[in-house]
């Protein structure tokens, strides 16, 4: 690891400026994400900003009726709420899915937002990788791409969001709300927040320098049966080879987001209308884009299949 | 695999980098630091009560919660495994909350109440979840065992507390300790030897007597 200095911020406002101050600094709230890459030096901040103090850590009623969920709250936190339990229980699934009890008590709500991929390439700083060092190019085009993206990828980057938090708050029209270096605020809807790769795979948000998350707000409860499945190679502890957060109503129309299979939670509105026509028709919708490499061509299918089971199980 | 050679120039490489750590000045947590230049170590105070005893540390700012408690306090139960949060071998409980004490750095627990292994039980006063592993062989090797007992102690105080996990039924009726619920809460706790069916049983044998 590298040496930095390290404050700790007395405002949300402070800790921006704080950032905007000194290009190579970072927040540091769980540190579950920053600190697992600065012990391999692919994040090397010269200035930590820990933003644990800063009072941004309470679940409240939001004014249209729905849940201001601060930046600092835990993902253990948030999945226990009994508000989010009750009323957004895909957010809990998707909570108590992700990752493991100890990370799950540190982990914050926008640190979870903006952690990092983990493509093995991304990791593997003796590996060429775009996202890491831009222009190197991309090993995991043509190497080992079992685990990665198929939608909304780019010939420079095919790496995953790897949250399942992010997923379900997709599916729940959550909206982000920052904080600059000025002092300005401005409400993001999370479907805006992370960035496709296009030829920056590097550039992986809409933040500017120094933009703090502060919140994180979910619209009023929407009901219907919601219901989180995540598909992956063991049966608890590892990132989504695919996973769906659905919200189905009674009708049968509803909202498909799905994870582990895209540079961010990957929701299509557009192909919501084919729901009730059953999951194939959705999952094609959805994926029309889709350009699978020869190793995860399986994705495909599995999220299809997927996407099915959580359709029957949401009929009951 | 590493050489003895290589391994020996590491230790040298951080002796020197420790040595270096003491001809800096302090930099108090706090204050607005000015970003350090690239390489210079900086140090920092921090303090902390450790089962029971507080302690007041100036430190790297670079070390992490479980190189504190193991380099600087010498309580040498809590291990280092995968040192990236995989394993779970270096579980503490801090403000009673089982975490990786691998990725939080010390100087961001200030005025924290930390338990280790240490703090739970000893030789002559084993908690029940310590004397339960040793009646139940929860373990071979014994490397990953204080992190699996820290786990274990915090997974039934959650499941008492009605925190739901990803295998609950139910989101909001009560909770069990069944074996597929310690199962799943205590996935974060990886055990090479594959202890994992004595650790369900120790467990589920303390989860019974706290009825």
């Amino acid at each position: 690891m590298r040496a930095f200095s390290y404050e700790k911020a007395s405002s949300p406002a402070e800790a921006a400026a704080a950032a905007a101050r000194s290009p190579d600094a970072k927040f540091i709230a769980g540190g579950t994400n920053l600190l697992d890459l600065m012990k391999l030096q692919i994040e090397a901040p010269t200035h930590l900003i820990d933003v644990n103090g800063l009072g941004i850590d309470k679940i409240e009623p939001s004014s249209d009726g729905g849940l201001r969920i601060g930046a600092l709250v835990r993902n253990t936190a948030l999945a226990v709420d009994e508000r989010v339990r009750r009323d957004y229980a895909v957010l809990s699934r998707a909570l108590l899915a992700g990752a493991s009890g100890q990370l799950r008590n540190r982990a914050t709500t926008a640190g979870n937002l903006l952690q990092r991929t983990r493509c093995p390439y991304f990791y593997d700083t003796a590996q060429p990788c775009n996202k890491r060092q831009p222009g190197s190019g991309c090993s995991a085009l043509g190497g080992f791409s079992r685990q990665l993206g198929v939608v909304g990828i780019s010939d420079a980057c095919i790496a995953t969001h790897p949250s399942d938090m992010a997923v379900a708050m997709r599916a729940l029209d959550a909206t982000v709300e920052t904080v600059k270096p000025d002092r300005s605020t401005r409400s993001i809807p999370v479907a805006e927040l992370h960035r496709l790769p296009g030829k920056t795979p590097h550039v992986e948000t809409v933040l500017d320098q120094g933009e703090l998350i502060t919140a994180v707000t979910l619209p009023k409860p929407v009901g219907g049966t919601q219901i989180y499945r995540k598909v992956r190679d063991r049966a608890s502890y590892a990132f989504a080879l695919v996973s769906v957060a659905a919200i189905v109503q009674r009708d049968g129309s509803g909202r498909i987001a799905l994870g582990g299979v895209a540079p961010k939670p990957w929701r299509v509105e557009t192909a919501e209308a084919e729901l009730p026509r059953g999951a194939k028709a959705a999952a094609e919708a959805i994926l029309a884009d889709a350009k699978p490499t020869h190793e995860n061509a399986f994705k495909l299918p599995l999220i299809e299949r997927t996407l099915g089971a959580v359709l029957t199980q949401a009929r009951g | 695999m590493p050489t003895p050679r290589e391994l020996e120039m590491n230790r040298r490489d951080l002796m020197v980098v420790a040595g270096a750590c003491a001809a800096f000045s302090t930099t108090a947590a706090g204050a607005r630091a000015q970003p350090a230049p690239v390489g210079k170590p900086v140090l920092s105070e921090v303090s902390f009560t450790v089962n029971g005893r507080s302690h007041k540390l100036e430190l790297d700012t670079r070390t992490t919660l479980l190189d504190a408690l193991r380099e600087q306090l010498h309580l040498t139960g809590t291990k280092k495994g995968c040192d990236h949060g995989q394993c779970g071998a270096c579980t503490v409980l801090v403000d009673g909350q089982r975490i990786n004490s691998c990725l939080t750095l010390a100087i961001m627990n200030a005025g924290a109440e930390i338990t280790t292994i240490e703090g739970l039980g000893g030789v002559d006063n084993l908690h029940p979840m310590q004397a339960a592993f040793v009646k139940h062989d929860g373990f071979q090797c014994g490397y990953c065992t204080p992190g699996q007992i820290c786990s274990g102690v915090a997974v039934l105080d959650e499941i008492k507390a009605g925190i739901p996990s990803h295998v609950s039924a139910d989101l909001t009726g009560a909770m069990a300790p069944t074996e597929a619920e310690i199962r799943e809460r205590m996935s974060g706790n990886i055990c090479r030897c594959g202890a994992y069916s004595n650790i369900v049983e120790a467990m589920t044998e303390v989860a019974g007597r706290q009825g």
